[in-house]
C-alpha cells in the first residue's frame, strides 16, 4: 500500500463520513436532537440494494432512496413527533432515538437473518484506473465527487430557497420561528427527507466497498460520524461536515498504512483524540475560538 | 376599568386581557389586570421596572399563561392557544431581549417572517426592503444580524414583527438603545402601522416622551396592578403630580 492509494482511500472515506455527519447535523440543527437511529437508515438502504440485486442499477438506487426517505419520515412521524407533542425532555428524546435504533436492528435481524446479505449494485466500480502508477478504484472517485455534489446541493437548498431559509431560522430559534409562521412539522419533515437522501447515498456508496449487509452495519458508521460531528462542532453544518470528513480521512489513512495487527488499536486512538479535542476545544475544532458552547444536546 | 357599553364596541377587532393574574411561586406579577387594544389605535403600557409589563405581553401572546383570567382575540377565547396559533391569527410581538436570528442576515430575518405568513419570495423581498428602509436599517440589510448594535436589533425586531402584517402588534421596549435622533423614526413607523395598516399597537417603553407623543391611550401598571388609565393629557398630569411629590425628572417612569 502506498501513499497515493492511502490518500485516495482517505479522501473518499472522508467524503462518506462528511455526508453522514451532515445528515445527523441537519436534524440536530432543527430539533436539537441527535438521531442515533440514523445508521439504521443506511442499513435499510443497503438491504434494499441487496434485495434488488437483479434490477438495473438506476432503478435499484431509486428504490433505495425512496425506501430510506420513507423510513426517515416514519421515524419522525411515529416516534419523534408524538414525543415532541407530549413535550418530552431532550434526554427522553435522545433515549428514544436509541430505542428506535435497537428496534430497527432487531427487525432487520428477524427479517433478514444474522448471516448477512450481499450487495452487488455498482460492483463494477471496484475496478481501477491507473494514474502515475497508482491504481485508484473508480468508487473512490465516484464517492468523492458524489459527496461533494450532495454537500453543495444541501448548502444550496438551505441558502438559496425559501424553505431553506425557514430551516435556517428554525435551527437558530425554533420557537421564535414558529410564531413568525414557520411551520414546525414542515421544516422538521424537510430536514428528515434531506437526511434520508444523504443516508441513501451513503448506502449506495458504502456497499460498493463493503458489500456485506448485517443488522448492526449502521452502528459503527453512526458512532464514527457522531465523533466527527462533535469534533467539528455541532452548531454549523459545514463544521460538522468538515469534522466528519476529518474523522473519515484519518481512519482511511491509518487503516491503509498500518498493518492489521495495528489497526485494532485504531478506534482507541480515534476516541482518545476525541477526548483530547473536547477537553481543549469543547465547541468543536472548527468553531470560532470564542464561540459560546453548544446550548443543548 | 369602567365597563363600556357593549353596543358601542366594534364586534371584532379587539385584543383583550380580562381579569388576568399571574403569580410566580408566591410573587404576584399581575393582579386582576384588564387591557383592551382595538385595531387602528396605539395604546401605551408604562410602569416601573418589574411592574409586570413583559409578563402581560407574554400572557397576551401565549408565551406564558395566566393563573386566572383570560385572553380574547377578536371575540375568541385564546387563553390556552400556543404562540404560533395566535401568530397565525394576526398577533405579533417584539422582544425586550434579542431573539433575532443571529446567523441570518438582517434582510433574511425580515423575509423569513413575511414568507411565514405566505408571501411570495418576491413580495417578501419588497416587504423587507420597505420595512428596513422605514426603520433606517437599509444600509445594514446584508449584514449578519449578530453584529447589530442593541438599538438596531430592536428595530429589526419591529421590522420582523411588521413583516407578518399583523392585526395586533405588541412592542416590548422597542426604543431602548436608540439614540434621541432615532426615536422620531420609530414613532413614525408606529403611527404608520396604525394609520396605513390599521393594526393595533401596544407600545411598552420607558421613554415617556415617545409614549405621550404617539399613544391614543395609556395604561399605567405598578406592582402588577393597573394604577391609572387615560389619554396622554390625563396621564401627563398624573406624572406631573407624581413628579411634584417625588421630585422625579419626568423622563422615566
Ligand atoms: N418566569 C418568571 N419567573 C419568576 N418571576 C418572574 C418571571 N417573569 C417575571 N417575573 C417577575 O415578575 C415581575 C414582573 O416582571 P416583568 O418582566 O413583567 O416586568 P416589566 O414591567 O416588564 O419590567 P421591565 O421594565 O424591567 O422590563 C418581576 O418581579 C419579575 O421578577
Ligand atoms: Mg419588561
Amino acid at each position: 500500500m502506498n501513499w497515493g492509494q492511502a490518500i485516495a482511500d482517505a479522501i473518499s472515506l472522508g467524503a462518506l463520513y462528511g455526508l453522514v455527519a451532515v445528515g445527523i447535523g441537519l436534524v440536530f440543527g432543527v430539533m436539537r436532537l441527535i438521531n442515533f437511529a440514523y445508521g439504521e437508515l443506511i442499513t435499510a438502504g443497503a438491504y434494499v440494494l441487496a434485495y434488488t440485486g437483479g434490477w438495473p442499477a438506476p432503478l435499484a438506487i431509486l428504490m433505495c432512496v425512496a425506501a430510506v426517505v420513507a423510513l426517515a419520515l416514519v421515524q419522525e412521524r411515529v416516534a419523534f413527533r408524538p414525543l415532541r407533542r407530549m413535550g418530552a425532555s431532550p434526554a427522553a428524546m435522545l433515549v428514544a432515538t436509541f430505542a428506535v435504533s435497537f428496534l430497527l436492528q432487531a427487525i432487520y435481524l428477524l427479517a433478514f437473518g444474522s448471516r448477512g446479505q450481499i450487495v452487488g449494485t455498482l460492483g463494477q466500480l471496484n475496478s481501477a484506473f491507473t494514474v502515475d502508477g497508482v491504481d485508484i478504484r473508480w468508487i473512490l472517485l465516484v464517492t468523492t465527487v458524489t459527496g461533494a455534489i450532495l454537500l453543495l446541493a444541501t448548502g444550496a437548498l438551505l441558502n438559496r430557497t425559501t424553505i431553506g431559509l425557514h430551516v435556517r431560522a428554525a435551527a437558530q430559534d425554533f420557537r421564535t420561528a414558529r410564531i413568525l409562521g414557520v411551520r414546525a412539522n414542515r421544516v422538521i419533515g424537510l430536514s428528515f427527507v434531506v437526511a434520508g437522501v444523504l443516508a441513501a447515498a451513503v448506502s449506495v456508496l458504502y456497499t460498493v466497498s463493503n458489500p456485506l449487509v448485517q443488522p448492526q452495519m449502521g452502528v459503527p458508521i453512526t458512532i464514527f460520524a457522531l465523533v466527527g460531528v462533535v469534533v467539528g462542532g455541532l452548531d454549523r453544518l459545514w463544521s460538522a461536515a468538515l469534522g466528519g470528513f476529518a474523522v473519515g480521512f484519518v481512519y482511511g489513512m491509518f487503516g491503509d498504512l498500518l498493518s492489521s495487527q495495528q489497526t485494532v488499536y485504531l478506534p482507541a486512538v480515534v476516541y482518545g483524540s476525541v477526548i483530547l479535542v473536547l477537553l481543549l476545544r469543547p465547541a468543536g475544532l472548527f468553531a470560532p475560538l470564542h464561540a459560546r458552547q453548544v446550548e443543548r444536546v | 376599568m369602567a365597563e363600556q357599553d357593549p353596543q358601542r364596541r366594534r364586534p371584532s377587532g379587539l385584543l383583550r386581557a380580562v381579569g388576568v393574574s399571574r403569580s410566580f411561586e408566591g410573587l404576584q406579577a399581575l393582579t386582576d389586570v384588564d387591557l383592551e387594544l382595538a385595531r387602528s389605535e396605539v395604546v401605551g403600557l408604562i410602569g416601573p421596572n418589574g411592574a409586570g409589563k413583559t409578563t402581560l405581553v407574554n400572557v397576551l401572546t401565549g408565551f406564558d399563561f395566566p393563573t386566572t383570567g383570560r385572553v380574547e382575540l377578536e371575540e375568541r377565547d385564546v387563553t390556552r392557544w400556543p404562540p404560533q396559533r395566535r401568530g397565525r391569527a394576526g398577533l405579533a410581538r417584539t422582544f425586550q431581549h434579542g431573539h433575532a436570528f443571529k446567523g441570518l442576515t438582517v434582510r433574511e430575518n425580515v423575509e423569513v417572517a413575511a414568507l411565514g405568513v405566505g408571501a411570495s419570495s418576491r413580495d417578501a423581498r419588497t416587504r423587507a426592503h420597505r420595512l428596513l428602509g422605514a426603520l433606517g436599517l437599509a444600509a445594514r440589510a446584508d449584514e449578519a444580524a449578530s453584529v447589530l448594535p442593541h438599538g438596531d436589533e430592536r428595530k429589526l425586531g419591529v421590522a420582523r414583527a411588521l413583516a407578518t402584517e399583523p392585526r395586533f402588534v405588541l412592542m416590548d421596549e422597542p426604543a431602548a438603545g436608540l439614540t434621541e435622533a432615532e426615536v422620531p423614526d420609530l414613532a413614525a413607523v408606529v403611527r404608520s402601522v396604525r394609520d396605513e395598516h390599521g393594526a393595533g399597537v401596544l407600545l411598552i417603553d420607558h421613554n415617556v416622551t415617545l409614549i405621550l407623543d404617539v399613544c391614543d391611550r395609556i395604561q399605567v401598571l405598578d406592582q402588577g396592578r393597573t394604577l391609572a388609565e387615560g389619554t396622554p393629557e390625563e396621564i401627563r398630569k398624573n406624572i406631573d403630580v407624581a413628579n411634584a411629590y417625588l421630585g422625579g425628572s419626568g423622563r422615566d417612569v
